[in-house]
C-alpha cells in the first residue's frame, strides 16, 4: 500500500511525516515522529492514555488514522511545557502525587488541559465526568482530581 | 491493522464514484467503531474512504421553520456545544454527551451510531422519538429513510452497496413538544445501556396529541414501539395513561439475557424507564 505524505501543525510548529494509511495517529507520533510522550494503553478508545488534541478537540489518537491529520493541528503532551518551565497542570500533578507509574499521565494532562479550556473552574463531579474516558490503575483518582482542582485555581489566579 | 489504501474525497459525487468503484471499501466518519473493528478483524477492507472532508457531512444547519440537519460525520462534542441544538433539541444535545467519554465524543457521530446499528446505540431511540429522517446517497440518487427503518439486524443497516449516509434531519419541535432519553447503566459514564428509552410527547390544551416511544438493548435492533406512543394520543397526561403506555412498551420488548443483564430484568426496566421518561417529558 502506498505511503502518504502528511503535513500538519504539531505542537504549534509545521511538521510532516510519511504514513501507511493503516497507521494510527498514535503510531505515527511514536514511531514516525519519535514523540513517545503519548502512550498506548488499550488501543481501542477505552483507557484514554493516548489522548491528544486534534484541531483543539480531545481525541484518543489510537482511533485516528495518521493520514486523517493532513492539514490539521495536533497537540501532544510534548507541547504543553514552555521550554524547561512546566505547565501548571504538570506541576500540580507532580506536587500532589497525582501519578505513580506514569503511563496514563500524558493522557490525563491533555484531557485536563482540554477540560480547563472549556471550563476554567470545574466542580469535582465535572472533573470526574470529563476524565471518565481516562483510566488510572495506580492512584485511585482522588489525587488526580485534587491536582486538577489545584491547577485550575492556580491558572485562574495567574490569569488575573 | 491490515494494510489498506486511503481516500479523502471533497465532494459527494467524488465519494459516490469511489464507493461505486470499490464495493469492498469502508466509509469512515469518526472511526470510533470502524477503526476498532478493523483492528480486531471484525471488518476488513482494501480501501478506507474518509467522508470528513465533504461539507454536507460536516455541517449542522438549523432552519427555525423546517428543522435541524446534522451531517453524518459531525462529532458529538460539536452537537453538545451547539447553541441552536441546546435550545431547540436539548434532549439531543444531552444524548450526544452520553455516548462514550469526552475523547470519544470528539470523534463519534450520530451518523456513525446509526450506521453501526448496535441494538444498544444510545442516540437511536431518541432519534426515532424525534421522528428523524436519514438522508442516504447512492448510485440511484438521494433517498430519505425514517430512522426507525434504518437498522435491520445487530450491526446491519439497510444501506445497499454503493450507498452511504449523508445527514440526519430533525423536524422543528412544535409548541408543547418535549423529548427525553433515559438509560440504565451500572456505571455513571463510559458504559453500554442495559436498557435505553427515548420518548417524545406533544401536549395541546391538556391533551396528548402526539407521542413516540423507542427502546434500546431489548431487541436485535433499536425498537420503535408505535402502539405504546399511539395509546397516549387523545388522553390527558395522567399517571394511568403513562402506565398503560409503559406496559405496552414492556410487552413489545424482546430482550435477551447476556453478561449485562438477564432478560426479565431488562423487561422490568423497560416499564420503569418508559414511565420515568414519559413523566419527565410531560412535566417539561
Amino acid at each position: 500500500m502506498k505511503k502518504v505524505h502528511v503535513q500538519l501543525t504539531l505542537n504549534g510548529e509545521p511538521a510532516e511525516f510519511l504514513a501507511e494509511p493503516r497507521q494510527t495517529l498514535l503510531e505515527c507520533l511514536r514511531d514516525n515522529l519519535n514523540l513517545t510522550g503519548t502512550k498506548e494503553g488499550c488501543g481501542d478508545g477505552n483507557c484514554g492514555s493516548c489522548s491528544v488534541l486534534l484541531d483543539g478537540q480531545l481525541v484518543t489518537s489510537c482511533l485516528v488514522l495518521g493520514v486523517e491529520t493532513d492539514g490539521l493541528r495536533v497537540d501532544t503532551v510534548e507541547g504543553i511545557a514552555k521550554g524547561s518551565t512546566l505547565h501548571p497542570i504538570q506541576k500540580a500533578f507532580i506536587d500532589n502525587a497525582a501519578l505513580q507509574c506514569g503511563i496514563c499521565t500524558p493522557g490525563f494532562l491533555m484531557a485536563t488541559k482540554s477540560l480547563l479550556e472549556h471550563n476554567p473552574n470545574p466542580t469535582e463531579p465535572e472533573i470526574r465526568l470529563w476524565l471518565a474516558n481516562n483510566l488510572c490503575r495506580c492512584t485511585g483518582y482522588d489525587k488526580i482530581v485534587r491536582a486538577v482542582m489545584i491547577a485550575a485555581a492556580e491558572m485562574q489566579e495567574s490569569a488575573q | 491493522m491490515k494494510s489498506f489504501d486511503y481516500a479523502a474525497p471533497r465532494t459527494l459525487d467524488e465519494a459516490l464514484s469511489l464507493v461505486a468503484q470499490n464495493p469492498q471499501a469502508q466509509v469512515l466518519a469518526g472511526g470510533t467503531d470502524l477503526l476498532v473493528q478493523l483492528k480486531n478483524g471484525r471488518r476488513e477492507t482494501d480501501l478506507v474512504i474518509d467522508l470528513k472532508r465533504i461539507a454536507e457531512l460536516k455541517t449542522i444547519a438549523f432552519d427555525p421553520k423546517k428543522g435541524l440537519t446534522v451531517g453524518a460525520a459531525v462529532p458529538c462534542a460539536q452537537l453538545c456545544a451547539h447553541a441552536d441544538l441546546r435550545q431547540h433539541y436539548p434532549s439531543l444535545a444531552e444524548v450526544a454527551g452520553l455516548i462514550g467519554g469526552t475523547a470519544i465524543q470528539g470523534r463519534a457521530s450520530l451518523g456513525g451510531n446509526l450506521c453501526n446499528a448496535a441494538p444498544s446505540a444510545d442516540s437511536v431511540p431518541l432519534m426515532i422519538a424525534l421522528a428523524a429522517q436519514a438522508r442516504v446517497a447512492g448510485p440511484q440518487g438521494i433517498r430519505d429513510v425514517p430512522v426507525e427503518d434504518f437498522c435491520v439486524a445487530p450491526g446491519k443497516n439497510l444501506l445497499a452497496p454503493g450507498e452511504f449516509l449523508v445527514n440526519i434531519f430533525f423536524p422543528i419541535p412544535a409548541a408543547g413538544f418535549h423529548a427525553q432519553y433515559l438509560r440504565f447503566t451500572p456505571r455513571n459514564e463510559m458504559d453500554i445501556a442495559v436498557v435505553g428509552v427515548g420518548v417524545s410527547t406533544r401536549v395541546e390544551n391538556g391533551k396528548i396529541t402526539a407521542a413516540r416511544i423507542a427502546l434500546a438493548s431489548v431487541a436485535p435492533t433499536p425498537l420503535f414501539v408505535k402502539e405504546a406512543g399511539d395509546s397516549l394520543i387523545g388522553q390527558a397526561p395522567t399517571p394511568e395513561a403513562i402506565a398503560q403506555a409503559a406496559s405496552l412498551a414492556q410487552a413489545a420488548a424482546k430482550p435477551i439475557s447476556d453478561m449485562r443483564a438477564p432478560a426479565d430484568y431488562r423487561r422490568h426496566l423497560c416499564g420503569v424507564l418508559t414511565r420515568r421518561a414519559l413523566t419527565a417529558a410531560l412535566a417539561q
